[in-house]
């Protein structure tokens, strides 16, 4: 092949990356049901029948109080989905769920149905890392789909590049951390190194169920179910992976980059 | 039941009473099993089960040529043992591994360390194989690594840009996979099970089901079968392409990796609208398959699919087409069929050696002994060859998926799973898109599982990454390494 065939194969492809988020985000597949919701009023008296059927502990009844579900711990089985009887868990379809504060993935009480979707850095942080983000990935303890699903997001489709965000080779080069897995004790010191690394300020980024409580392996002895325990997190992405999409508009979310987005495609 | 020397021979994923398997003095066992691996059996698994306060060593041997696999026993013991290594190299990972587990020591293995535990809190501490000499020098890379991409360290001697030894020391990713599972299956089982290897989720389910389901003495469904096969070699198609990218990307070639970094996404996306989720989570489950996919589906999934392909065809097409590309590839990473051989590589890496190994077509179970895919197989063992058995299975998955989709099995995708035999063995192989995963499950006196083995083939294949690296430029370790792709997660466990 030659070099000007190269350019006509190219060109004839012509651009491919979507125009999420100043054009409409791309469907989810119709069987991913999106983010939970959880009307606890709707709970039936004394029903505890999603509590057992989780397989990863999300959700609680305890005595006497309404059903909470835990989103961070969540991998979107929707077993809970289909066995509640009153409708009270239910799909949303929605894309979005990445939450700054851990308590903000916990859903059930009235005005808590639903997560609490990310708010940006604040000022000073914007002025930094909002139109450049360094980002060094730490797997620790992943099972290869979080990560494969970050690395989508360089991918000509979505290409993270034109927000300034970009996955470098060094935590020395790195503005923050963006950590997958569940945190396997083979791996703490190597993510305190990494840590410790880049220089501050610097945020922490938990992709997928893992990261944020340890996921399909929430309670083993050998990992410390998630990297809270390690690194200060300030965004978590929930997924058993994450969409593309959900991670996408998790950073872009974190960097307060989606207004200025929206009124772009309103031009 | 039918026995074989020391061994008793099953067909894969059935299962076989535990008394039904004859336990023999560990060293008959050791003697029994180097000789039929000299005489062409494969070693699946080599593990150990605790039995009365001591450890007895299992061995599922695979016949290729007669479609059988054999399990033999050890009775229980502690201590020494005579080493299978020292004449049979296929066996060190597996001996290190039972001696770090229960303490059976291999009498005579030449490199006795640990395979995952933790050392001081990393597995990389501790002695590597050290060349000496004025020249030489050692270069240690990871555990975390420059792209996104799970841990493990490499350890190369060197001299000069040339690389004499790798050892690779893996055990970051540990997560307790096997030790959770004693006792079970418990309600976190099946998602444990799809996430050993994340990019491999449907081999392991299947794997996983297909165990479950022997142990209890049913099958699933056809529709169920057909559904997992369709499954399977959309993983196959996903990674293949991925990789195809990936490795374009390594010599700069970019527009094979920027097409087929967008076409795996497609493949991905094939599989989300069966299940919902691009990994295949959610699917497969003991007794069958959680998801239908109703001919309207199954229709917009053919069309895109044929799409997908076309896409794929062309941008391999480019890459094959470029001399800068082929010229990168060939001669560089050589793994010599001789040592495929000796070392017990497993799938795609040993059919690019040209070991004719595929468990879809060696040891079909499922929808698999109905309808096969062609084997695919290239001779000169280097980075030109495993892009190559990518890119022909690549066609052959497509043609087959293809066919397939036109012909499902009609009936019900779901039927219940009956109880789980006590004191019964049960092993599954499933060709996953690396290779032969193996799953061994033991029941104990009410069913629940004594012991639990999973081979992933990386488990198998890392050896052979580390001798791809020999007399290979340091420089070309990413490529070789990405020519391979094996799963740290799934050694780990």
């Amino acid at each position: 092949m030659y070099v000007l065939d190269t350019i006509a194969h190219r060109l004839k492809r012509g651009c491919e990356t979507m125009a999420y988020p100043d054009g409409p985000a791309p469907a989810l597949p119709d069987r991913h049901g999106g983010a939970l919701r959880v009307d606890a009023d709707k709970c039936v008296e004394d029903c505890n029948a999603c509590v057992p059927i989780c397989p990863t502990q999300a959700i609680f009844r305890p005595e006497g109080k309404s059903v909470a579900l835990d989103l961070g711990r969540c991998i979107f089985c929707a077993a809970c989905v289909e066995v509640c009887p009153s409708k009270a868990i239910t799909q949303t379809g929605d894309y979005r769920m990445a939450a700054r504060r851990r308590e903000d993935l916990i859903m059930g009480e009235p005005e808590k149905e639903q997560v609490r979707l990310a708010v940006a850095l604040d000022e000073k942080l914007r002025k930094l890392f909002g139109r450049s983000l360094r980002l060094r990935q730490v797997s620790a303890g992943g099972c290869a789909a979080c990560e494969a699903d970050t690395n989508v997001l360089g991918t000509i489709g979505w290409d993270l590049g034109r927000f300034g965000i970009q996955f470098v080779a060094s935590p020395r080069h790195a503005d923050g951390l963006l950590v997958t897995g569940a945190v396997s004790k083979n791996m703490v010191i190597a993510l305190q190194k990494a840590y410790a690394a880049v220089a501050t300020p610097k945020v922490v980024i938990a992709v997928g169920a893992c990261a944020i409580a340890g996921g399909p392996f929430i309670g083993n002895s050998q990992i410390l179910n998630g990297a809270d325990p390690i690194v200060p997190v300030d965004l978590y992405i929930p997924g058993c992976p994450p969409h593309p999409l959900t991670i996408l508009d998790g950073l872009l979310r974190l960097l307060g980059r989606l207004e200025e987005h929206r009124s772009n495609g309103k031009h | 039941m039918i026995t074989y020397g020391p061994f008793a021979l099953l067909p894969n994923a059935t299962s076989i009473p535990w008394a039904q398997i004859p336990a023999w003095p560990v060293a008959q066992l050791v003697q029994a099993t180097a000789a039929e691996l000299s005489r062409g059996a494969r070693l699946c698994a080599w593990f150990a089960a605790p039995e009365d306060a001591r450890a007895c060593i299992i061995a599922v041997l695979a016949y290729d040529a007669d479609n059988t696999l054999a399990v033999g026993r050890s009775e229980p013991f502690a201590g020494p043992y005579p080493s299978l290594t020292i004449t049979h190299p296929q066996a060190h990972m597996f001996e290190r591994e039972v001696w770090e587990q229960y303490g059976l020591i291999p009498a005579g293995h030449p490199w006795l360390k640990p395979v995952r535990r933790m050392n001081g809190n990393a597995p990389a501490n501790g002695e590597f194989f050290r060349v000496t000499g004025p020249e030489v020098h050692e270069v240690a890379v990871g555990p975390v690594h420059a792209g996104v991409i799970e841990p493990g360290h490499f350890r190369f001697q060197c001299a000069g840009e040339e690389v004499l030894h790798l050892e690779i020391a893996l055990g970051y990713q540990h997560r307790g996979v096997e030790e959770a599972l004693i006792g079970g299956p418990y309600r976190g089982t099946m998602s444990q099970m799809e996430t050993v290897s994340g990019d491999t989720t449907i081999a392991h389910a299947t794997a996983y089901a297909t165990v479950m389901e022997a142990l209890g003495g049913s099958e699933a469904p056809l529709r169920a079968q057909w559904l997992r096969a369709v499954a399977l070699e959309l993983e196959r198609l996903a990674n293949h392409t991925g990789d195809i990218g990936a490795l374009a990307g390594d010599v700069a070639f970019l527009p094979t990796a920027a097409a087929c970094g967008k076409i795996r996404g497609d493949f991905l996306n094939l599989t989300a609208l069966i299940c919902g989720n691009r990994f295949g989570r959610g699917l497969v489950r003991p007794g069958g398959c959680l998801h239908n996919l109703e001919t309207p589906r199954a229709e917009q999934l053919l069309k895109r699919l044929k799409d997908a392909l076309t896409d794929t065809a062309q941008a391999v097409g480019w890459f094959w087409e470029a001399a800068s590309v082929r010229s990168r590839f060939e001669n560089v990473g050589t793994v010599f069929p001789a040592q495929a051989a000796e070392i017990g590589l497993v799938g795609l890496a040993a059919r690019a050696c040209g070991l004719v190994r595929d468990v879809r077509y060696d040891h079909p179970a499922g929808w698999h002994r109905f309808a096969q895919v062609p084997v695919a197989v290239w001779p000169s063992g280097d980075i030109f060859a495993r892009a190559r058995v990518r890119s022909l299975e690549i066609q052959r998955s497509g043609q087959y998926l293809c066919e397939q989709l036109l012909a499902p099995a009609d009936g019900e995708r779901f039927s219940e799973l009956t109880p789980l035999a006590p004191d019964t063995l049960a092993v599954s192989l499933v060709e996953g898109w690396r290779g032969e995963v193996c799953h061994v499950a033991l029941t104990d006196g009410v069913g629940h599982f004594r012991r639990y083995k999973i081979v992933d083939p990386s488990f198998h294949n890392w050896t052979g990454v580390a001798l791809a690296l020999r007399g290979t430029a340091i420089s070309d370790f990413p490529i070789c390494n990405k020519s391979f792709n094996l799963s740290y997660c799934g050694f780990d466990l």
